[in-house]
């Protein structure tokens, strides 16, 4: 029998698959699909202390191995979730993390606040890496600044799990990282989508509404993974693993990059059951290596030859 | 909300008719039968073997002549209807269905016109096979860029009188289907669209004209199909939502258009 249990603070995971926020909705969507029950949690829509409409349509193109998405964070606001959402999901059999986000610090904290009280969330998951809103979102996350101003204000309220999603739109992610584990996060969840932008070539036309927007799917796996790789020797917090995902190959490299859990997103779209096979897979790869639990694979990298220093720019064969 | 139970099941390619140049018309047989399926519904397709076709194919529901067979009427336009369309009569094919809201059938006995364009003719049929089987008068107006475009006429002619257009004047009246002679003297009930968008936004403008009820149904683009992504949302009176789970059919009333 392998142990699967991932145990954060604050939380304990039946095993390390969850699903990323915006892609599982309020994870009643996909109950004639999936057992909830066979996967660790579920990440919910990001939630806002006021409704939001979001961004106009077109929203979604689809790329090469990936898509691109600017969703805008069309939610209906925190009371609405709390008064209409969770009374039909605090019963389903995993843990339900609510993503968090605003567009001030203010706004994080009261949406924070509210969550707080619900007795079936025990964690919330900070979104300060959005890169579809003009305000607030992705601005937190590109700067060590706003990242430490929002997680600390935020953690001196918030008492349950405290994760904070990082955007791969930045020169050093594990800078990011340290800010958000230096103000007290519990984990760091990464990577969120990576700004990109589609044309219409005919008619030299942006395929999104908004020009650019959040390119995810498997696309983004190897930078997804390297970033994982470097964040997780960066921080002490566990890092939770998303960019790409689409098998359990897949989540198990980045458990082995250094991940004490994984996300699964875009993948949730073609495969709406595809977590529980994950969940199987990661099993089967444990019990056909000896692994006794799903958490000594977190790290688990062998590197034979130590990662060379880059040389001097003069030296760099690679120019 | 209680939601209708749709599934993930594998559907087997029992047969293809190749219908013209750019349509085809597929046949699955079904591992489940199918018992609530509303005309208008429509099936996610995943097709295998096609490196950039990532997502799944939204496709209408064009026919569903047994519980478990299923037909559906696919152009194609890129790589991914392309690569369904060569699939060969055994082909595995997955598909999540039946999903969306589809057409509301008029309450009292009515006379219903159904206004299809291009490949939005596929819900036509069940569409039309539903309202003729509960006693409502049904009429097809169909329309097309050329002869070869009009497929399936003998199917529609099962449940109602048909009309066509084509722009070259090949087949029917010469024209858009809103330039037929048979809106001239509208005697109709209810009207119901599928097509192009600049067409089902002239049928939506002649039935608020005579103030008729029109339900049209979008093909917004979509991720997932389920109301997981908010990628498909039209702007409405509700403001954004989904046409995957309150589509793809609406009542003209409810949208800006």
């Amino acid at each position: 029998m392998v142990d699967q249990h991932i145990y954060l603070k604050g939380l304990t995971l039946r095993n390390p698959v969850m699903t990323a926020s915006g892609t599982f909705g309020f994870g009643e969507e996909f109950t004639d699909y999936l057992d909830l029950a066979r996967i660790g949690g579920i990440i919910v829509k990001g939630t806002t202390l006021r409704h939001r409409e979001g961004n106009p349509y077109p929203r979604m193109a689809e790329t090469a191995s990936g898509m691109l998405n600017a969703v805008g964070l069309q939610n209906k606001g925190v009371d609405y979730f709390e008064n209409d959402i969770y009374p039909r999901i605090r019963h389903f059999d995993t843990n339900i993390l609510v993503n968090v986000s605003g567009s001030t610090v203010e706004d994080y904290v009261e949406t924070a606040e509210h969550i707080q009280s619900l007795a079936n969330i025990p964690g919330i998951e900070l979104n300060i890496s959005c890169p579809n809103v003009k305000q607030g979102g992705m601005a937190f996350g590109t700067t060590t600044g706003g990242a430490a101003a929002v997680v600390k204000a935020v953690r001196a309220v918030y008492h349950k799990h405290l994760m904070v999603k990082l955007s791969p739109n930045v020169t050093d992610i594990t800078e990011i990282a340290r800010a958000a584990e230096a103000e007290g996060a519990d984990s760091v969840s990464l990577i969120n989508t990576l700004l990109g932008m589609a044309i219409n070539a005919e008619t030299r036309r942006p395929k999104l509404s908004t020009v650019t927007g959040g390119l995810s799917g498997p696309c983004v796996k190897p930078v997804a993974l390297r970033m994982v790789w470097q964040t997780a020797k960066a921080v002490s917090i566990p890092v939770i693993g998303l960019g790409g995902i689409m098998t359990a190959e897949d989540a198990i490299e980045f458990l082995l990059a250094g991940a004490a859990a994984i996300q699964v997103g875009t993948a949730n779209f073609i495969d709406p059951g595809v977590t529980a096979k994950i969940a199987d897979g990661i099993v089967a790869y444990c019990e056909r290596q000896g692994v006794k639990a799903v958490r000594d694979l977190t790290g688990a990298l062998v590197i034979d030859t130590p990662a060379p220093a880059c040389p001097p720019i003069s030296d760099c064969s690679l120019g | 909300m209680q939601r209708p139970t749709s599934f993930q099941m594998d559907g087997r390619l029992t047969e293809k008719r190749r219908l013209n140049d750019r349509y085809v018309l597929l046949i699955f047989q079904l591992p489940i039968p199918l018992t609530q399926v509303q005309a208008g519904q429509f099936v996610q397709v995943k097709v295998d073997g096609s490196p950039h076709t990532l997502l799944r194919r939204p496709i209408s529901i064009c026919l569903l002549p047994k519980p478990d067979e299923l037909w559906l009427l696919v152009q194609e336009v890129g790589e991914g209807t392309t690569t369904l369309c060569a699939l060969e009569p055994g082909a595995i094919v997955n598909m999540l269905l039946p999903l969306g809201t589809g057409f509301t059938a008029p309450s009292l006995p009515s006379t219903c016109l159904l206004v299809g364009g291009g490949v939005g003719v596929a819900p036509m049929l069940m569409l039309g096979q539903k309202l003729a089987e509960a006693g409502h008068q049904v009429v097809f107006l169909l329309g097309g860029r050329t002869s070869t475009d009009l497929v399936m006429q003998e199917h529609f002619a099962r449940y109602g009188k048909v009309y066509v257009t084509t722009e070259d004047g090949s087949l029917g009246e010469k024209g858009f289907v809103t330039q037929h002679s048979l809106l001239n003297e509208p005697h109709f009930d209810a009207v119901y669209t599928c097509g192009p968008k600049p067409m089902m936004k002239a049928v939506a403008t002649f039935a608020a004209q005579h103030d008729i009820t029109c339900q049209v149904s979008l093909e917004n683009l979509m991720a997932c199909g389920i109301g997981a992504c908010l990628c498909c949302v039209e702007d409405t009176v509700d403001g954004h939502v989904c046409t995957c789970t309150e589509g793809p059919v609406f009542n003209t009333k409810r949208l800006k258009w």
